[in-house]
C-alpha cells in the first residue's frame, strides 16, 4: 500500500488532474439517482427553458432536466464504452496472443480475417451491421467490440511476438504446458503495460464512436440519456447563442482529455523512459 | 588540432585523471559507483580495465573522454587530457575531441556499426566531420588499415555492408575505424567478449599491432585477465568503483599484491577430480545419424550421432554457427530432424515436442544461456521452481512449499530470504541458480546445459560450474553441456564431442581429445584459448607464421 502511495505521488500534475476527473465521473456515474434531482426521462417543465434555480441548466427538446441528463448519460455512456472496450481486449487480445504463441496458419488465418474488416473504414462498417441488425444496446456493444478487437488483435500479436521468443517461454513449451497456460501465465503478465495503455487510448476511441453513432441516431435510442445524441436533439439552441447543447459535447471532450493524461503518464513510466540527467 | 601530428614519441602524458568520482541513478537515487579513481596514461602505454560486471570499468573508460552515459554524471575530480581539464570545457569542446582525438570501440561491433550504410563509408564519417581529411584520403587509409589488420580482400571488404562479414572481421573494420583519424587515445571496451576464441586472436592481434604501430595511448576494459595480459602493459584491477590493484603486467601475474587479484588469477584452474566410469549397457540419450535442417536451406546439423552415460558429463564444444545449438534444439524435440533418431534410455524418443509424453518430458531438462530471459521477470521464485513439481508431480500444498524450500536449500540459496523473490530482485549468478533448481525440480536425468556460465562473470561462472559437478555426484544426473569455452570443458566433462559446420569432428574421452594428435580443428580451437602469460599472443602468432601449428581451416564447400 505504501508502494501504491509512492507510486502515485510521482505522478506529474497532468496525471494527477486526470486521475481526478476520472473519479469524478465514475463517482457521478455510481451515485447518479442520489445526485440528480429529477429522474432521466422525467418530463419537468416547457421544452427549451433557460437556466435557473430549479432547472440548472434548463430543460431540453422535451422538457427535460438537462442537467439530470448529463449526469446519466455519464452512466449510460461510460458504463457501454467501458463494457465494449473490454470485450473488445477480451477477443482481440485473446486471439492476438494465440496468433503470436501459435504462428503457422492460425497466425495466417486470423491476420488475413482481421485486414480484411480493417480494409473497410470502421464508421461505415459499423452503420451497415446495425441497420441489419437493429441498434440495441446489446447489438451496438457487441459491433462496436468485434470491430474495435481488430485493433487490439494487431497489438496483442505484436506484443505477444516479443515475447514468445523468449526463452521463458521456450522452456514452458519444452515443459510441455498448453497454450491457455502460456498466454495466461508467461505472455500476459509481462505484455500487461503496453495493453494496459492501449486500454485506456481505446476506451476513448470507443466512448467518441458511440458518441459519434448517436449524434447520428443510430447509437442509443431515446429516451435514454447519452452525450452524443444529447448535442444532436438539441443542436437547434446553438444557432440561438445558447452553449448548452456544447456542455454534453464539452463532457466528453474532458474525459478524453483526462484519460490521456493517465495513459500518457502510465505509457512513461512502463517503457523505462528515463529523463536525461 | 594543432598539436596533433607534433610529436608522436612515446612516454609523453596523454590523459591524466585525479580523484574521479562518478554516480549512478537507479529506483531514482543516486549511489556513488566510481569512487576516487586515479589514473595515468602515456603515449604508446595500454592500461588494462578489468574487474567483474558493476566493477564502473566501462564508466571509467566512458569518462576519459569526458562523457557519462544517461543516467550517470561525473562528480568529483578532474580528467585532463594532453593537459587540459576536460571537466571545466564546453560540450562542443568535448565533441570535437572524441572521435577526432579520443575514439571508442564497443563490445559490439554488430550493434555499433549502421547497417545500411558500408564499412568504408562509416570509416570516414568521423574524420570527415573533423575536417581531418577529405573522402578520397578516408578512403585510401581505410584500405591500407584494412590490410595492415589483415581483412580479407581489403581493397573491396570496405565496400560491403556490415551484415556481409564475419564477427570478427566486424570487429576489426571497427578497429580500422577507430584509428582513422589517428588518435591520441582509444578506448577498447570488451572488443572481443562476443566473439569465438578462434576470431577473439586476430582481433587481440589487430589491437596489438595498432597500438605498437601509431604509439596510441589506449585502455583495454575486459573481464578476462588472460586477454588483456597479451595486451596491456600496465593493469588496473577494479571492484565496485574501487582500484583494488594497479601494477605492471608481468609483475601483476606473477606476483599479485592483493587477494581479490589472486582469486581471478586463480579462475579457470577448477578441475574434475574424479572421472565417471561408463559401466551401463544401455546410454541414457543416444542419438543416431541426425540430420536437420531449418525449413529447407542448407543443412545445420549433418549425421551426426553421440552418446551420454548415466552420470556422465559430454561437452559438446565449437564455435558460433557449427550447429551445437541446434543439436539441442532437435534433442529437446523443438526442432524435429530430417533423419535419424533419438533414444532415450534404450526407447525411441518421438522427434516432435508435441508428441512426447509427460514423463518424457521431465526426464529431459534444459538450462539457458541468459537466466536474464530464461526466467519469466513477472513469477516468483516460488511459482518458477513450484510449477515443474506440481506439473510432473503433482504436489501441492505443504509438501510443494518443502520441496521447494529443499531444492534451494541445495542450489545454496537460502529460502527464506529468496522464495519470494522476483528475478528483477536477483544477481547474474542467483537467476542462473534458480534456472538450475527449476530443472532439478522436474527430477531429471539428463539435463542440456547451453553456454550456461558463458553470461556470467569469471569468479560467478565457476561458482556454477563446482555447483553443477556437487549436484551431479549426489544425484547421479547426467549433462550435456554446450560451450565455446575449453576452460569450462577442461572444468566440467568427461568426454566431449567437437562440432564443425554441423558435423563432429571428433569425439571420445576428454583427455584423449585434448592430448595430441588431434583433428586440426580440435587443435587451433585449443591453441586460441588465452594464457596467463603476457607472451603467449606473441609466441602463438610466430609459431602460426611459421607454419607449426594450425591457423585457419579450410571451409566446407557448400556451406
Amino acid at each position: 500500500m505504501t508502494r501504491f502511495l509512492k507510486f502515485m505521488q510521482s505522478a506529474p500534475w497532468s496525471a494527477r488532474f486526470g486521475m481526478f476527473v476520472i473519479a469524478v465521473y465514475v463517482f457521478v456515474a455510481f451515485f447518479v439517482p442520489v445526485l440528480a434531482p429529477f429522474g432521466e426521462t422525467e418530463l419537468v417543465g416547457r421544452s427549451y427553458q433557460g437556466w435557473d434555480s430549479t432547472y440548472w441548466l434548463g430543460t431540453d427538446s422535451l422538457g427535460r432536466d438537462m442537467f439530470t441528463r448529463i449526469l446519466y448519460g455519464a452512466r449510460n455512456t461510460i458504463g457501454i464504452a467501458f463494457i465494449t472496450t473490454c470485450l473488445a481486449f477480451l477477443f482481440g487480445g485473446l486471439l492476438g496472443f494465440m496468433s503470436a504463441t501459435l504462428g503457422g496458419w492460425v497466425d495466417q488465418l486470423l491476420g488475413r480475417f482481421v485486414d480484411v474488416i480493417m480494409a473497410i473504414p470502421s464508421l461505415i462498417f459499423a452503420l451497415l451491421l446495425l441497420t441489419i441488425f437493429g441498434t440495441s444496446v446489446p447489438v451496438l456493444i457487441i459491433i462496436i467490440a468485434v470491430l474495435d478487437s481488430t485493433r487490439v488483435y494487431r497489438l496483442a500479436r505484436a506484443v505477444g511476438m516479443n515475447i514468445t521468443v523468449m526463452e521463458y517461454v521456450e522452456a514452458a513449451k519444452l515443459r510441455g504446458e498448453g497454450l491457455w497456460w502460456i498466454i495466461r501465465r508467461e505472455i500476459l503478465p509481462n505484455a500487461m503495460p503496453p495493453m494496459v495503455a492501449e486500454f485506456g487510448l481505446r476506451f476513448c476511441f470507443v466512448f467518441l464512436f458511440i458518441s459519434g453513432l448517436s449524434f447520428l441516431g443510430l447509437g442509443i435510442k431515446p429516451p435514454i440519456a447519452d452525450w452524443g445524441s444529447m448535442v444532436k436533439e438539441n443542436a437547434a439552441l446553438i444557432s440561438y447563442g445558447d452553449i448548452t447543447p456544447l456542455l454534453p459535447a464539452g463532457a466528453i471532450a474532458l474525459l478524453t482529455v483526462a484519460v490521456n493524461f493517465v495513459v500518457d503518464w502510465f505509457l512513461h513510466k512502463t517503457s523505462g523512459l528515463r529523463d536525461e540527467h | 588540432m594543432s598539436t596533433k601530428n607534433n610529436s608522436r614519441e612515446k612516454g609523453e602524458l596523454v590523459l591524466r585523471m585525479r580523484g574521479l568520482r562518478m554516480e549512478g541513478q537507479a529506483d531514482g537515487e543516486w549511489h556513488e559507483i566510481v569512487k576516487g579513481i586515479d589514473l595515468d596514461l602515456h603515449r604508446g602505454e595500454v592500461v588494462g580495465l578489468i574487474g567483474e560486471s558493476g566493477a564502473g570499468k566501462s564508466t571509467i573508460g566512458l569518462a576519459s573522454m569526458g562523457f557519462a552515459r544517461p543516467g550517470c554524471k561525473i562528480t568529483a575530480g578532474s580528467i585532463e587530457f594532453d593537459g587540459t581539464d576536460l571537466m571545466q570545457q564546453s560540450e562542443d569542446y568535448k565533441r570535437n575531441l572524441r572521435g577526432g582525438r579520443i575514439s571508442y570501440v564497443a563490445q559490439s561491433a554488430a550493434a555499433s556499426f549502421n547497417p545500411a550504410h558500408k564499412l568504408i563509408d562509416q570509416f570516414g564519417e568521423a574524420a570527415v566531420q573533423h575536417g581531418v581529411l577529405t573522402k578520397s584520403e578516408a578512403d585510401r587509409d581505410a584500405k591500407d588499415l584494412y590490410r595492415r589488420l589483415e581483412l580479407p580482400n581489403p581493397d573491396t571488404i570496405g565496400y560491403r555492408y556490415p551484415h556481409q562479414v564475419s564477427g570478427g572481421q566486424l570487429q576489426r573494420a571497427m578497429v580500422a575505424m577507430a584509428m582513422a583519424c589517428k588518435p591520441d587515445l582509444i578506448i577498447f571496451d570488451e572488443p572481443t567478449t562476443a566473439l569465438d576464441v578462434t576470431t577473439q586472436i586476430e582481433v587481440l592481434a589487430a589491437v596489438k599491432d595498432i597500438v605498437t604501430t601509431f604509439n596510441t595511448a589506449a585502455i583495454y576494459i575486459t573481464h578476462d585477465l588472460a586477454v588483456v595480459a597479451q595486451v596491456a602493459d600496465k593493469i588496473m584491477v577494479l571492484r565496485h568503483g574501487n582500484m583494488i590493484e594497479l601494477g605492471e603486467t608481468r609483475s601483476m601475474i606473477a606476483k599479485p599484491k592483493e587477494d581479490y587479484t589472486r582469486e581471478l588469477l586463480a579462475v579457470r584452474t577448477y578441475k574434475k577430480e574424479e572421472f565417471a566410469e561408463a559401466n551401463d549397457d544401455v546410454p541414457i540419450l543416444k542419438v543416431s545419424n541426425i540430420t536437420a535442417s531449418y525449413g529447407k536451406g542448407v543443412n545445420v546439423l549433418d549425421n551426426v550421432s553421440m552418446e551420454i552415460h548415466r552420470g556422465h558429463t559430454v561437452a559438446v564444444v565449437g564455435e558460433s554457427g557449427s550447429g551445437k545449438s541446434t543439436l539441442a534444439r532437435v534433442i529437446t524435440g523443438l526442432l524435429p530432424p530430417s533423419q535419424g533418431s533419438i533414444e532415450f534410455e534404450g526407447e525411441i524418443l518421438p522427434p516432435a515436442l508435441k508428441s512426447r509424453n509427460k514423463d518424457q518430458l521431465r526426464r529431459l531438462q534444459m538450462i539457458y544461456q541468459m537466466p536474464d530471459t530464461a526466467l519469466n521477470p513477472r513469477q516468483r521464485v516460488r511459482d518458477v521452481i513450484g510449477r515443474p513439481l506440481s506439473f510432473y508431480l503433482g504436489m501441492q500444498g505443504q509438501e510443494k512449499e518443502n520441496r521447494i524450500r529443499e531444492l534451494l536449500t541445495l542450489i545454496e540459496l537460502d529460502p527464506d530470504h529468496f522464495i519470494d523473490r522476483f528475478p528483477g530482485e536477483l544477481s547474474g549468478g542467483q537467476k542462473q541458480r534458480i534456472c538450475i533448481a527449476r530443472a532439478l525440480a522436474a527430477e531429471p536425468e539428463l539435463i542440456i546445459c547451453d553456454e550456461v556460465t558463458s553470461a556470467l562473470d569469471q569468479l560467478v561462472a565457476e561458482e556454477i560450474l563446482k555447483l553443477l559437478q556437487r549436484l551431479q555426484n549426489e544425484l547421479h544426473v547426467s549433462y550435456m553441456f554446450i560451450t565455446h569455452d575449453i576452460a569450462t570443458v577442461k572444468a566440467i566433462s568427461d568426454e566431449m564431442v567437437v562440432m564443425l559446420q554441423g558435423e563432429i569432428v571428433e569425439q571420445g574421452e576428454k583427455d584423449v581429445v585434448l592430448t595430441p594428435p588431434q583433428h586440426e580443428y580440435t587443435e587451433l580451437l585449443l591453441s586460441s584459448v588465452p594464457e596467463m602469460d603476457p607472451d603467449w599472443l606473441d609466441d602463438l602468432l610466430a609459431k602460426r607464421a611459421a607454419g607449426e601449428v594450425v591457423s585457419t581451416i579450410a571451409s566446407k564447400p557448400n556451406a
